[in-house]
C-alpha cells in the first residue's frame, strides 16, 4: 500500500516536472520567434518538410474519409427523403470537427513522431550539445523554425483534408449515388457559415497545430539521449497528441457551438 | 589586455555530484596557455564532465572555473556564448549535422556568427578543410564519412571561428591506427601553429602522452596525479604506476565492491 502511494506521488511530482519543462521550453520557443522571422528561409525549409511532406498522407485520408461521409450520409438521409442535404451534412461535419480532428491526429502520427525522432536523435549523437558549445541556442535554431512550420501548416493542411474530403462526399453522392449536383453545392453554400463554422474550425487547427508541434518538440528535447529513450519519446508524442487533439476538440467544441 | 603569464583555465576546489554520487571532489588544476593538456583517468572518472564544466553547460557544486580570467560559472547565458566563441570542443562522435554536407556543416558557425559573403566563407572553409587534409569530401554527407573522417571535419569545424582553445573529448577512441596517426599529429600541429591551448581528454595513454605537455590523472573524483609524461612514468605514485603502465591491479581494484567470495559462494545455496 504504502509502494503504492509512493509510486502515486512519484508520478505526479514526475508529471509536473515535466509540464513545468514544457512550459518554459514553450516560453524559450516564442522568444525566440523575432529573430527567426528575419531568417525565413530556416522556416521554409522546414515548412517543407513538416507540411509538404504531410500533403499525400492528408489528401488520400481526406478524400476517403469524404466517401464513406458521402455513402453513410445518403444511406441516412435518403430514408427521410432529404439526400439533397448530403453536400450540408458532408461539408459541416468535415469543416467543424472531422477536417482539424482527423488532420490533427495524421499530422501528428506522420510530421509530430518524426520531429520527435529528429530532435531526439540530434540530441543523442551530441548535435545539439555541439551547437551549444559553437555558441548556438539550439532551441532558437532548432525548435522555433519546426514549431513556426506545425503553427503554419496544420490549420492549412485541415483546409486541404476538408476541401478534399467535400470533393470525396461529392463523388460518392452525386457521382455513384445520383444526388443532384446543383442541390450538393446550393445547400452546402447556403447553410456553412464563414465565421460560426469555417473560422471555428480553423481556430481549432490553429489550437492543435500548436499543442501537437509543442509537445513533438519537448519530446524530443526532454527525450533521455538514447535509442530507446528516443523510441518512448516518438511514442509519447503520439499518445498524447493524440489525447490532448480529442481533449481539446470537445473542450473548443463546448465553448464554441 | 589579457595577462598571458596565468594560466589559461584555472579550476580551484572544484566539486561537481551527479546524484548522491561525487564525481569531482575539491580538485585544483591550471591549464597552461599555448600547450597541451592531457586530462586522463579510468573510464567514468567524469573526463567528459569536466569539459562541460569548462564550457559552462552544467554547473558544479562548489568551486570556481576561470577561463582567461572569466568566471564561468556565474556567467549569464548571452556571455557565456560570447565566450564559447573563443572555445572550439571536438565531440566524441563528432557531432556533424546529419542534414547538412561536409562544407555546410564547417561553414555552419561562420554563417550562424558572421556577415560574411559566401565567397568569404568558401574561402574560410577551404582553408579549415585543407588543414584537416579533407578538401576533397566537401560534398560529401556526413553518413557517406568514415569514422576517423567525422573527426577531421569536426575538427575543421571546431577551428572554424579561429578559437583560442580547443577541448578534445576521446579523440583517438576507435580509430584505426592510420586515423589515430592522422589526429595525434592534427592535434599538436594545430595547437603550435595556431597557437592554441588544447585539452585533451582521454584513457589512451601511449598517445595522450606523446603530445601532452602536461598531463593530470583524476581517479575517484580527485587529482592522483600531474606532471610531464616523463615525470609520471618515473612517479613513485602508485596511481600514476597503474594507469601508465595498464596494471590490471592497483590502487583501482580489478573486482568491483563486492561482499566476500567464499561467502558469497556458499550463500547461494541458499537463495
Amino acid at each position: 500500500m504504502l509502494n503504492f502511494i509512493q509510486g502515486l506521488g512519484h508520478s505526479g511530482l514526475t508529471f509536473f516536472q515535466r509540464l513545468g519543462r514544457a512550459n518554459i521550453l514553450f516560453g524559450q520557443i516564442l522568444a525566440g520567434v523575432p529573430g527567426i522571422l528575419l531568417r525565413w528561409p530556416l522556416i521554409i525549409q522546414q515548412l517543407y518538410y513538416v507540411g509538404v511532406l504531410s500533403v499525400l498522407i492528408i489528401l488520400v485520408s481526406g478524400f476517403f474519409v469524404g466517401m464513406v461521409l458521402g455513402l453513410q450520409g445518403y444511406n441516412i438521409l435518403v430514408d427521410f427523403g432529404a439526400e439533397e442535404t448530403l453536400g450540408v451534412m458532408v461539408s459541416l461535419s468535415l469543416v467543424r470537427e472531422l477536417g482539424p480532428v482527423v488532420a490533427a491526429l495524421l499530422f501528428a502520427g506522420r510530421a509530430g513522431s518524426a520531429l520527435t525522432a529528429e530532435i531526439g536523435l540530434m540530441k543523442a549523437t551530441e548535435q545539439l550539445s555541439a551547437m551549444e558549445m559553437m555558441a548556438i541556442d539550439p532551441i532558437r535554431r532548432v525548435l522555433t523554425p519546426r514549431f513556426l512550420a506545425g503553427f503554419i501548416s496544420m490549420p492549412l493542411l485541415a483546409a486541404i483534408f476538408s476541401a478534399v474530403g467535400i470533393m470525396g462526399g461529392d463523388f460518392v453522392g452525386v457521382g455513384l449515388l445520383g444526388v443532384d449536383e446543383g442541390a450538393y453545392w446550393s445547400q452546402m453554400q447556403a447553410s456553412v457559415d464563414l465565421y460560426d463554422d469555417i473560422l471555428n474550425g480553423v481556430i481549432k487547427s490553429i489550437v492543435f497545430g500548436v499543442v501537437v508541434t509543442w509537445i513533438a518538440v519537448f519530446e524530443g528535447y526532454d527525450a533521455i539521449p538514447t535509442s530507446e529513450g528516443v523510441s518512448r519519446a516518438t511514442t509519447r508524442t503520439v499518445v498524447h497528441s493524440s489525447l490532448a487533439i480529442l481533449g481539446l476538440d470537445f473542450i473548443l467544441t463546448a465553448i464554441m457551438f | 589586455m589579457t595577462d598571458t603569464s596565468t594560466p589559461l583555465v584555472e579550476i580551484r576546489n572544484l566539486s561537481f555530484a551527479r546524484g548522491d554520487r561525487m564525481i569531482f571532489d575539491g580538485i585544483d588544476m591550471d591549464i597552461q596557455r599555448g600547450k597541451v593538456t592531457a586530462i586522463m583517468g579510468p573510464s567514468g572518472t567524469g573526463k567528459t564532465t569536466l569539459l562541460r564544466l569548462i564550457g559552462g553547460q552544467i554547473k558544479p557544486l562548489s568551486g570556481t572555473i576561470k577561463v582567461d580570467g572569466i568566471e564561468v560559472t556565474k556567467l549569464s547565458r548571452s556571455a557565456l556564448f560570447q565566450l564559447r566563441k573563443r572555445m572550439g570542443m571536438l565531440f566524441q562522435n563528432g557531432a556533424l549535422l546529419t542534414d547538412m554536407n561536409v562544407y555546410d556543416n564547417i561553414a555552419f558557425p561562420i554563417r550562424e556568427h558572421t556577415q560574411l559573403s559566401e565567397k568569404m566563407i568558401r574561402t574560410l572553409v577551404t582553408m579549415k578543410l585543407q588543414v584537416v587534409g579533407l578538401r576533397g569530401a566537401r560534398d560529401l554527407m556526413p553518413s557517406e564519412l568514415s569514422g576517423g573522417m567525422a573527426r577531421r571535419v569536426a575538427l575543421a569545424r571546431a577551428i572554424a571561428l579561429d578559437p583560442m582553445m580547443m577541448m578534445y573529448d576521446e579523440p583517438f577512441t576507435g580509430q584505426d591506427p592510420i586515423s589515430l596517426g592522422v589526429l595525434v599529429r592534427l592535434i599538436r600541429e594545430l595547437n603550435d601553429t595556431l597557437g592554441l591551448t588544447s585539452i585533451v581528454v582521454s584513457h589512451d595513454i601511449e598517445e595522450a602522452s606523446s603530445i601532452a605537455d602536461t598531463i593530470y590523472l583524476l581517479s575517484g573524483g580527485k587529482v592522483v596525479a600531474h606532471g610531464s609524461s616523463k615525470a609520471l612514468h618515473e612517479s613513485g605514485s602508485e596511481w600514476a604506476k597503474q594507469f601508465m603502465n595498464g596494471l590490471p591491479d592497483g590502487p583501482v581494484p580489478f573486482h568491483y565492491p563486492a561482499i566476500d567470495y567464499a561467502e558469497d559462494l556458499l550463500s547461494a545455496g541458499s537463495k
